[in-house]
């Protein structure tokens, strides 16, 4: 019998999924028996979702994407019932998605779009709870700590500390009771490769935990989620429940003395929260601020005992490590940097969604090969890597590999992992004023450089963006960054400048425009822009109506007019005309 | 028009018309029992969302309860409240859109957003409608940036939006909110 298995991750859902599902159910009542419907998590294909994959019960399978439910009718009868695969329907069809699989290697995303994360039958199915039966059979925690050593895996939630080096520290530290807190609060805003993993896999991060916890000697697991991915939170908890009645949670784990227990806890909106000692006050129930450092948590972290964080991403490689062997891992990558890295591509590249390519590969590849280039072959810009904590890399810069090292001398970090690609309708002086008003919201408020530092800088990049800027700004600038950067107690503050920093560097030019010139070149900033009407213009009066300043002018049925005097840029009737006959320049 | 999170709540509450102080039969429901998880006083960021989830915000009532029931100072608590995103102070409209401003978004025309939404519904972030129909938030991150721009209307995402798809998106959530509220009289 055919199965049919649908994309039901966040990406799946919004994109319709659930309808397409309820179509697929229909269509099962009017044709019982011929086909059994399944679901599962991101493919990593977001741009063409729905997604819904096609078997015939062995390996022999195909995909189609943009699925919508009036497609659904059609699949059902030439497909499933009709055995015609639809060529213009599939998603390779006419060789479109040529290279996005091919030049990535999946340790994290092995399963993700291909197991129904809600059964557990299917994780084990695919060697899952292997590695914790090999661990706590065959291994002492010392010698798991080491393969994680010999795989050289660096924590992937920014900061790139070496996971087995935290184990190791966590274990030596004196006390009996410790923690293992898995860092779920994902907060950079456009990176979703841990929400995916958790939606799509969540036994590859219990596993992982488990593991931790038994190398480092603890039996309490955390799991600390933002409350803004309810689908994750859900998949956790049934994945948690599964895993305690199959004996891989609670008391005397596969007939060993070993006890082990996660609990979640949702996080409640706070970006500073992905900071560990703010992660662990948050857990504790106050405000989530930074502490200083040392002690670190591994020494005294949640309650004041020894603790290692890790993220979700870094979790979900453990157990592929402890089966393939640290060495293995190792073969992928740099001499800094070893194994895969999840990335979330969004921007205006053509394939949005999660890519995993081993360390190494260039930037270019990334965005070229297995993405497909830039939307509407638009002229490539930069890329911003790290989120508000990383920077801008310019496009002449991009042969840079996907390296620790390499991606901190462009001034950016490799940060969790969001990736977000920029063509030439994007304004670097608003890229930078957007991820300070970003971070300047976010600030904690302990430290004043970050607190108010923060703010002066955006104050300067909102009157660079309304052409009040002077060149005398850049220079504060640079200078307010150097001393945020030194002068913070954490990682949002020491980072907070660097998407300003690298803008400046690299597009000096663009804020020069601003100043000088009164231009934004990328015709983004609102209040640089010249607004005319253009001759698509209907004379349906509803521009003139909205104008505040009433700078146009018109009869109905005339072409409008704009007049510049009276004009406050406003960008109203840019945004109110349905005929495309306004223009900015 | 009114804040939906903001400083000023604890002065303005008791004459807010939305708000209905809750009874206190009604008050039991809300679930203290996840304090003393543990032993631990760790618990107080499950407390506030029990609360929340159950009257839709935290009330002044609701932070009185839980500092009766922890110990912990009213003072405190609204610290923590007034720290994290998730916790509202004041009740939300009927319907809620949110409007993704992650970064993906915003380089996508966030703001064409926003000032589409402004125009049809006339309110800023954070702010209700005057009717109590409609509330406006900003999101960080909605985590489907493939469909950027997007919004959430009660849940629902719609993505890929360009001024003229949104503006009829928003014509028919006012034209459903009408009907609704006619059929509620």
């Amino acid at each position: 019998m055919k199965t049919i298995t649908i994309g039901l991750g966040t990406c799946g859902v919004s994109a319709g999924g659930e309808k397409v599902f309820k179509a697929f159910h229909d269509e099962l009542k009017e044709h019982p028996g011929t086909f059994q419907i399944k679901e599962t998590g991101c493919v990593g294909m977001c741009y063409r979702e729905v997604l819904v994959e096609i078997s015939n019960g062995g390996d022999v399978s195909h995909m189609y994407g943009d699925v919508t439910p009036e497609r659904v009718g059609r699949i059902v009868d030439e497909d499933v019932i009709g055995n015609t695969v639809i060529e213009d329907w599939l998603v390779s069809g006419a060789g479109r998605e040529k290279g996005f699989f091919e030049n990535q290697t999946r340790i994290v995303l092995r399963n993700c779009g291909k197991i129904d994360p809600g059964s557990m039958e299917e994780y084990v199915g695919t060697g899952g709870y292997q590695a914790l039966e090999k661990v706590l059979k065959t291994m002492t925690p010392e010698s798991v700590i080491d393969e994680v050593l010999k795989s050289g895996l660096r924590g992937r939630g920014g900061a790139g500390f070496p996971t087995g080096t935290k184990w190791k520290l966590t274990r030596a530290a004196a006390g009996t009771k410790k923690y293992i807190i898995c860092n779920a609060d994902e907060g950079d805003p456009g990176a979703f490769m841990d929400r995916s993993v958790l939606e799509s896999d969540p036994h590859a991060v219990l596993e992982g935990m488990i593991i931790a916890a038994y190398a480092v000697g603890s039996d309490d697991l955390y799991i600390y989620c933002r409350a803004e991915y309810p689908k994750a939170i859900a998949r956790l908890n049934q994945a948690i429940g599964q895993a305690r009645r199959k004996g891989y949670l609670g008391k005397n784990i596969l007939g060993t003395h070993f006890s082990f227990d996660i609990k979640i806890k949702e996080g409640a909106g706070a970006f500073v929260c992905g900071e560990e000692t703010a992660l662990i006050a948050s857990i504790e129930g106050r405000r989530g601020m930074p502490r200083f450092r040392p002690p670190f948590p591994a020494n005294a972290g949640l309650w004041g005992r020894p603790t290692s964080i890790n993220n979700v991403e870094t979790f979900a490689n453990i157990s592929w490590i402890i089966l393939n062997g640290g060495a293995a891992y190792a073969a992928y990558g740099t001499a800094d940097s070893k194994g895969t890295k999840v990335f979330a591509m969004a921007g205006k590249v053509r394939r949005t969604g999660l890519v995993e390519v081993p360390m190494g590969i260039t930037i270019n590849k990334i965005i070229f090969d297995v993405c497909g280039g830039i939307v509407n072959d638009r002229k490539f810009k930069a890329v911003q890597m790290g989120g508000p904590s990383g920077g801008c890399i310019p496009a002449s810069m991009c042969e840079t590999p996907i390296d620790y090292q390499q991606i901190n001398k462009t001034g950016a970090i490799m940060g969790s992992g969001g990736l977000i690609v920029m063509d030439e309708t994007t304004c670097m002086v608003d890229v930078a004023r957007y991820f300070l008003t970003f971070t300047q919201s976010e600030s904690c408020g302990k430290c004043t450089f970050c607190r108010i530092g923060t703010k002066r800088m955006l104050e300067i990049l909102e009157r660079i963006s309304i052409g009040q800027g002077t060149m005398n700004d850049l220079d504060n600038l640079e200078e307010l960054s150097l001393q945020i950067k030194s002068a913070t107690l954490c990682g949002l503050g020491q980072s907070a400048p660097n998407p300003v920093i690298t803008t400046l560097k690299y597009f000096r030019d663009e804020y020069v425009a601003h100043i000088q010139e009164k231009k934004c070149p990328a015709h983004v900033c609102a209040s640089l822009l010249t607004y005319t009407i253009n001759d698509k213009c209907t004379g349906c009066t509803v521009c003139a109506k909205a104008c505040a300043s009433n700078a146009i002018t018109g009869s109905r049925k005339e072409i409008h007019v704009v007049d510049q005097e009276a004009c406050i840029k406003c960008g109203k009737c840019f945004t109110v005309c349905r005929f495309d006959a306004v223009d900015k320049l | 028009m009114y804040s939906v999170s903001g400083i000023a709540m604890l002065s303005t509450f008791k004459d807010f018309n939305l708000m209905q102080e809750h009874s206190n039969e009604e008050f039991k429901s809300f679930n203290v029992d996840v304090w003393q998880h543990d032993g631990h006083a760790g618990a107080l960021i499950p407390l506030l969302q029990s609360a929340q989830n159950t009257y839709g915000y935290v009330s002044e009532q609701a932070i009185n309860h839980i500092s009766h029931v922890t110990g912990i100072s009213q003072a405190e608590i609204y610290g923590v409240v007034t720290f994290y995103a998730q916790f509202r102070t004041k009740p939300l409209g009927r319907n809620v859109i949110k409007v993704c401003n992650g970064t993906a978004c915003h380089v996508n025309g966030a703001k064409m957003v926003y000032d589409t939404v402004q125009d049809e519904l006339n309110i800023t972030y954070d702010e209700t409608t005057d009717d109590g129909s409609f509330s406006l938030i900003s999101v960080a991150c909605l985590g489907c940036c493939s469909l950027a721009p997007v919004i959430t209307i009660n849940g629902e995402v719609f993505g890929r939006l360009d001024a003229t798809k949104l503006r009829k998106i928003l014509r028919e959530a006012k034209k459903r909110a009408r009907e609704t509220a006619v059929q509620n009289n």
